[in-house]
């Protein structure tokens, strides 16, 4: 018996009806704010804004912002799906199942990430509401999106097994995620900030996400875009190897 | 019969330094009924949680279905079942979405006939589209059965199945277990329950602080450390037991008043000897008024033993 697709296929399903059963939590409210953003960055302060490398200013916030929430929703979603079994006791049943951590990520960080892809595209439509933009490099920019949503529900995946109370659940985004993606350069170029800002900056890796996916929108950047895809894909890889770990240790899932 | 699951040398010590299972040896074998007896804290899930992997062994060996679950577990956990002592479900989900979801999860194809049939046999088919927030503790419970049944498991672990729950699911629980008997699913359940071990069990194990004290089957459990207890009121107390009376295991009690018989071995041959008693005073002229004589239960037995061993 080699990979249960079954297994897998189950928790999938079974965290995507989770959040059909909270639609507004999962899907409405992140999009709300995000047009909340879009309406008064892009459409109302952006129009008096100068462009930036020859991009409007409602369009430049746009990958930032949609980065802001995939961050922030793949994380949550990701360790949410795993820290409330562990919080109700229902992990039991996971544990005794015939799953390893190939089932486990393909359900519950593919459900995670799934859930993020909605979300960038219900926002990327909304956005063209509020301000005009076009997208440079549309297959790279979903590649992209997808690599950055699948990193990041590792992350909160992790983030929610080593969860021990629903304060440590929300503390890592709140204080690190959102911060850095605000510094990230959302809503500036890192070439605005000046001395010792801007090198400081460079050491925030969410600089080289925004900017990673900022180039597949733009075709410009204020970093390598090789270096942003690396950085990406190896916190990718990051994560699967300390989940991995989680798992053959049985690190806060078995006593 | 084929033993299908191997427990050798089983040790568990918690992060915190506490040794909750001793180097315990089970074997169990196929459609059997097997209850692991024991008080509070013996480790009775502890060791459960060992074979369903809840729990890291500190050393030994578990083999089910032949395979070492420390290595060749995939295979191994489809087979088998496991219903927690603990209350553990998602609130928010329906009961039917709940026990098809853990058949998808154990890696078999949707069934809804099969899904039906537990339902119906845990009488939950009615319930099947609630959530299960909704339902009454002894309904909660049955949803975890019907959880764990839903990928016809050949070994099912029951963890105190029958503490805390009404008479109506515990008379279910009795009529589930001996369908499953039927059917050649083993049973593993724990209980401090000994009429329910006695009633439904074909081999009993004793556990302890952590150690196996005795495996047998329940009647030779019985036959070994089985009594016969009379009591009889006499009409004059007694000051000591006549000489006539010495050659059975007798003693006085009640300030002389009450004649105490303990003997036999639990098969029936110390009615025999009550019997042989009773003529035996009539014979020696010691008149009594009443006889209360019952056999001790495998709870008098188990009491014994626990004691015995303190
Ligand atoms: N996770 C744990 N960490 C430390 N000690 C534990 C843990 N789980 C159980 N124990 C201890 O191990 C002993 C056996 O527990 P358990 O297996 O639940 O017993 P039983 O099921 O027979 O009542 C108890 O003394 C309990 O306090
Ligand atoms: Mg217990």
């Amino acid at each position: 018996m080699g990979f249960n697709f079954r297994g897998a296929w189950s928790i999938y399903t079974r965290e995507i009806m989770r959040a059909l059963r909270t639609v507004f939590q999962s899907i409405l409210a992140p999009v709300l704010t995000t047009s909340l953003y879009f309406i008064v960055f892009g459409a109302a302060i952006g129009s008096r804004m100068e462009a930036v490398d020859g991009v409007s200013y409602g369009a430049f916030i746009v990958p930032g912002l949609l980065l802001l929430t995939l961050l922030s929703e793949s994380t949550s979603n990701a360790s949410f799906g795993i820290y409330m079994p562990r919080f109700t006791g229902t992990i039991y049943e996971l544990l005794s199942a015939p799953v390893g951590v190939a089932e486990t990520l393909v359900g519950f960080v593919g459900a995670a990430a799934t859930k993020s892809l909605i979300l960038a595209t219900i926002i990327l439509t909304t956005a063209t509401v509020f301000v005009d933009y076009e997208i440079a490099h549309p297959v790279l920019a979903i590649g992209y999106i997808m690599l950055v949503a699948a990193a990041f529900s590792l992350f909160g995946f992790i983030l929610g097994i080593w969860a021990d109370s629903f304060e440590r659940l929300g503390i890592i985004p709140q204080l690190f995620l959102v911060p850095l993606t605000f510094l990230g350069g959302t809503f500036y170029s890192i070439d605005m900030l000046p001395e010792p800002w801007g090198t400081i900056a460079m050491f925030n890796p969410i600089v080289y996400l925004v900017n990673g996916l900022r180039w597949t929108f733009y075709g410009s950047s204020d970093v390598n875009i090789w270096v942003s895809f690396g950085l990406t894909v190896g916190f990718l890889a990051i994560c699967v190897g300390v989940i991995t770990f989680i798992f053959r240790t049985g690190w806060r899932l078995r006593s | 019969m084929q033993s299908i699951l191997e427990i050798s040398g089983l040790t568990k010590i918690y992060a915190g330094g506490f040794t909750a299972l001793e180097s315990v040896d089970l074997n169990i074998t196929q459609g059997e009924i097997f209850a692991l007896l024991g008080p509070n804290g013996a480790g009775k899930t502890t060791l459960i949680g060992a074979v369903c992997g809840l729990v890291k062994p500190t050393s030994g060996t578990i083999k089910a279905f032949g395979h070492d679950l420390s290595r060749d577990w995939r295979p191994a956990r489809a087979r088998i079942g496991l219903v927690p002592q603990e209350l553990a479900t998602d609130m928010f989900e329906a009961v039917w979405r709940a026990v098809s979801y853990s058949r998808g999860l154990f890696g078999l194809a949707p069934d809804a006939a099969k899904i039906e049939e537990i339902l119906r046999s845990l009488s939950l088919w009615d319930k099947r589209d609630e959530q299960i927030r909704n339902l009454s503790g002894g309904m909660k419970r049955r949803v975890l059965i019907a959880k764990a049944l839903a990928h016809e498991p050949e070994l099912l672990f029951l963890d105190e199945p029958t503490a805390g729950v009404d008479v109506e699911l515990r008379r279910d629980m009795w009529r589930l277990i001996g369908k499953l008997r039927e059917g050649g699913t083993t049973v593993i359940l724990t209980t401090h329950y000994i009429e329910e071990a006695e009633e439904m069990a074909d081999r009993v194990g004793i556990i302890r602080e952590g150690r196996i004290l005795m495996v047998d089957e329940k009647s030779a459990m019985m036959a070994r450390l089985g009594r016969t207890e009379a009591l009889i009121e006499l009409a004059q107390p007694l000051a000591e037991i006549p000489p006539v009376l010495s050659a059975f295991p007798l003693s006085l009690t009640d300030g002389g008043r009450q004649l105490c018989y303990r003997g036999g071995d639990g098969t029936g041959k110390g009615k025999e000897e009550v019997a042989n008693l009773t003529k035996a005073l009539v014979h020696a002229d010691i008149d009594f008024t009443g006889i209360d004589i019952h056999e001790s239960s495998l709870e008098d037995i188990f009491v014994d033993l626990v004691e015995e061993r303190a």
